[in-house]
């Protein structure tokens, strides 16, 4: 008993504690500050926009994709984070049923509210290419309107891919292009060779490069340029050529990608979601309460004590892991406060069957623990399956609904049968008179 | 509770509710949401004075962005659906509906087709993949019991009240599609699967006691009608059953009126999905089992 009692009073002093921490933590101050143990919020309850955009590695050899992808998150996170968003997030994805699809990049902006400027924050990666005019077509590169007529190039395979650099330079050609702003692309050792190849083949022809799929000039091959080095000439400023580099630099990536959807919520309505979500989650748990302590009298009291220390394990793991959460993820959590007294409940209602068999009361809640371990063990089981695979195979709103449901399980399987049962036998309700026996009952009858 | 005789009117209620979830999916089919079909909804708030919904409409329809759907949402906002938007088109339809007043945008979301059917795919690759693992779990937990009926049917049994449980929000699904336009998102497969765990863990907890009581007959040496086992296993948890139901539909009776928009439907989703749960373990999963046992006996 007096195990009991102390166990007892170390995990109420740890529960006040937590409680604390959560307290300390959750100041609007701390929250702002963005401290670590911080709430972390999803986009629909802090307010942002989540872009999603697919990338197109048809043109990337297959044991490139995964480089190619990574090198393409890396970009788009250094210019994200030039946009000066607070914790913005790029995550790669591959869509399709069963994870064997597209490939998709999603970008989360917190408290960017304004879709097209988010898009145009992200831009489009410039793709570079070169191709060759075809034999014939010399004369007709160009249609009536000035843009590029495709069907007189052919693709040489030489692309941004092969860039190992691009720089600012001023021509040192001759006559008119004698001081011109140009960019000069350096090739990778494989791009130099492909470039001398190409150039060695078809001197006397005209290369066409292409920024984004405009063609920006259309040089004519002298000779072999053996030093993977080409110069791009246009219409450029300084200005032009500079910023050019910089996005080749940048974005020297083979993998163009689209944008497939945008989500964006306003910040106040995701405050107001947010507010509504503790709402209801206090709601819920008060009527709850008034319900349990009403109906099963000291083991509802009980399971009311250990309900409150299991929200407070939840909303501090929350914290510690951390779970951003999200509105399906609140409605996660507030289910699982409902379930988490499910196991309270068969207990309960166990341990009264054994007090009808004439069982004094000790022996009456161990064994009604014993009894309803099977039942909460193996439905507990069955709510864990189900997580795992809407963890596995959700999309993001999903899986924020799925981890905190399997969250609360587990923890709601150690509160129930620990915490509930040392509390129970900690209060030590002896003897089989009438108070004793109606302390742990329940309901109306008898 | 007198399982034997009255064996037949068990059945009454499943049956007559899924046949009118049937017909009700039949006759109005079931309205996908933007995140499983493709399209753009966006949602305005205008200050001061809102214009009417007619109005919304009229601006609108100059622009080409096909079928526009204005909603009012609250007293100040109009939620509005159209097809996929491209960048301009989005603003286009900005300018537009500032036209009618200082209007804010709250939300905007735009999702590719593709992105949608695939959602609908895992999804229902998820539900079959819950559907086997519950079954294998049930015969696997269930091993032990393997008289009068086998432990496998204790599983076919459960994904028989599964099939019902599930089906019955998603009957009242389409009803609310045709009342009121209510959709079919990602959040209502959540809530489906999550009914699926639900109706298990009820079930589970019914036959869990079936399988202790069979087990006390068995020690004792006892010999007694199943269709009786079956009947006082559900007496005896009967008083679980509604409670802990009672409990959930409390707090997601809490999320349902309280609740973010967001969860609204979801939280109705699973209140239906919960009522039938809790019926259907005492009415349509055991009833079954003593069907099957006295059908097994016949044969």
């Amino acid at each position: 008993m007096f195990a009991l009692r102390y166990t007892s009073i170390l995990i109420l002093i740890a529960a006040a504690a937590l409680g604390f921490f959560i307290y300390k933590t959750t100041q609007p101050q701390y929250q702002a500050a963005q401290g670590r143990f911080a709430f972390k919020l999803g986009l629909d309850l802090s307010g942002g926009t989540e872009l999603v955009y697919n990338a197109d590695v048809t043109k990337v050899p297959a044991a490139n994709v995964n480089d190619s992808l990574t090198a393409l998150q890396t970009v788009i996170e250094r210019r994200v984070n030039a946009f000066g968003v607070s914790e913005p997030q790029v995550q790669l994805e591959q869509g399709g049923a069963l994870g064997n699809g597209v490939h998709r990049l999603i970008i989360d902006l917190p408290g960017v509210t304004d879709v097209n400027q988010a898009i145009k924050s992200i831009g489009e990666t410039p793709t570079l290419e070169f191709k060759l005019v075809k034999q014939g077509f010399e004369a007709s590169t160009t249609n009536a309107d000035g843009t590029a007529n495709l069907n007189a190039f052919a693709d040489t395979g030489l692309t941004g891919e092969y860039l190992s650099s691009a720089s600012l330079q001023f021509g040192n050609g001759s006559g008119a292009l004698s001081s011109a702003p140009v960019v000069e692309v350096n090739f990778n050792t494989a791009g130099a060779r492909m470039f001398a190849d190409i150039t060695k083949k078809n001197v006397g022809k005209q290369l066409g490069i292409f920024l984004d799929g405009q063609l920006i000039s259309a040089p004519t091959i002298q000779q072999e340029i053996d030093g993977g080095t080409a110069i791009i000439s246009g219409n450029f400023t300084a200005d032009t050529a500079k910023a050019l580099a910089t996005n080749l630099n940048l974005g020297a990536l083979p993998v163009p990608i689209t944008l497939e959807s945008t989500d964006s919520i306003g910040p106040t309505l995701g405050a107001q979601a947010l507010a509504a979500g503790i709402n209801a989650g206090l709601i819920g748990l008060i009527i709850l309460s008034i319900f349990m302590i009403l109906w099963y009298r000291v083991p509802g009291i009980v399971a009311v004590v250990s309900l409150f220390i299991y929200s407070i394990m939840m909303l501090s793991l929350f914290k510690l892991i951390p779970v951003v959460l999200t509105s399906a993820g609140l409605a996660g959590f507030i289910l699982s406060i409902g379930l988490a007294v499910d196991a309270n409940i068969l207990i309960a209602e166990r341990v009264k069957e054994e007090l009808s068999d004439g069982k004094p009361p000790e022996e009456a809640i161990r064994e009604g623990f014993k009894r309803a371990w099977s039942a909460i063990r193996d439905s507990n089981i069955a709510h864990i399956i189900a997580a795992v695979i809407l963890f596995w195979l959700g999309t993001s709103i999903i899986k924020g609904f799925a981890l905190v449901f399997g969250l609360g399980v587990i923890v709601s399987l150690f509160s129930a049968i620990t915490i509930s049962r040392t509390f129970l036998l900690a209060l030590g309700i002896k003897g089989t008179g009438k108070i004793s026996h109606f302390l742990l009952r329940s309901g109306l009858r008898k | 509770m007198e399982i034997s005789k009255n064996l037949k009117y068990f059945f009454i209620l499943p049956a007559v509710l899924s046949v009118l979830s049937l017909t009700a999916i039949g006759l109005w089919g079931l309205k996908p949401g933007i995140d499983l079909s493709g399209g753009t909804l966006m949602q305005v708030t205008y200050q001061g004075v809102p214009p009417t919904a007619a109005q919304v409409q009229g601006v609108l329809s100059p622009i080409s962005v096909g079928e526009a759907r204005v909603q009012p949402t609250g007293t100040q906002g109009y939620s509005i659906r159209t097809r996929s938007l491209s960048d301009t088109e989005h603003q286009e339809v900005g300018q537009a509906l500032a036209t009618l007043g200082n209007v804010h945008e709250d939300e905007f979301a735009s999702v590719g087709p593709t992105i949608g059917s695939e959602l609908l795919h895992k999804g229902l690759i998820a539900l079959g993949l819950v559907i086997v693992c519950m079954i294998l779990f049930i015969a696997f937990a269930f091993r032990a019991v393997s008289k009068p009926v086998a432990s496998w049917k204790y599983g076919v049994v459960a994904i028989i009240t599964l099939a019902h449980d599930v089906l019955i929000p998603t009957g009242l699904f389409a009803f609310l599609g045709y009342y009121n336009g209510a959709e079919v998102d990602s959040l209502f497969i959540v809530g489906l699967l999550t009914i699926l765990g639900i109706s298990i863990n009820d079930t589970i907890v019914v036959f869990d006691r079936i399988r202790e009581n069979l087990a006390h007959n068995e020690a004792a040496h006892r010999h007694e009608d199943f269709s009786v086992v079956v009947g006082r296993s559900i007496m005896q948890t009967l008083a679980r059953s509604i409670n802990t139901s009672l409990t959930v539909i409390i707090v997601l009776a809490a999320l349902w009126l309280s609740g973010p928009v967001a969860t609204k439907d979801f939280a109705l989703t699973l209140i239906v999905g919960m009522i039938a749960g809790t019926y259907s373990s005492i009415f349509l999963a055991t009833p079954l089992l003593v069907a099957w046992e006295r059908w097994q006996k016949k044969a």
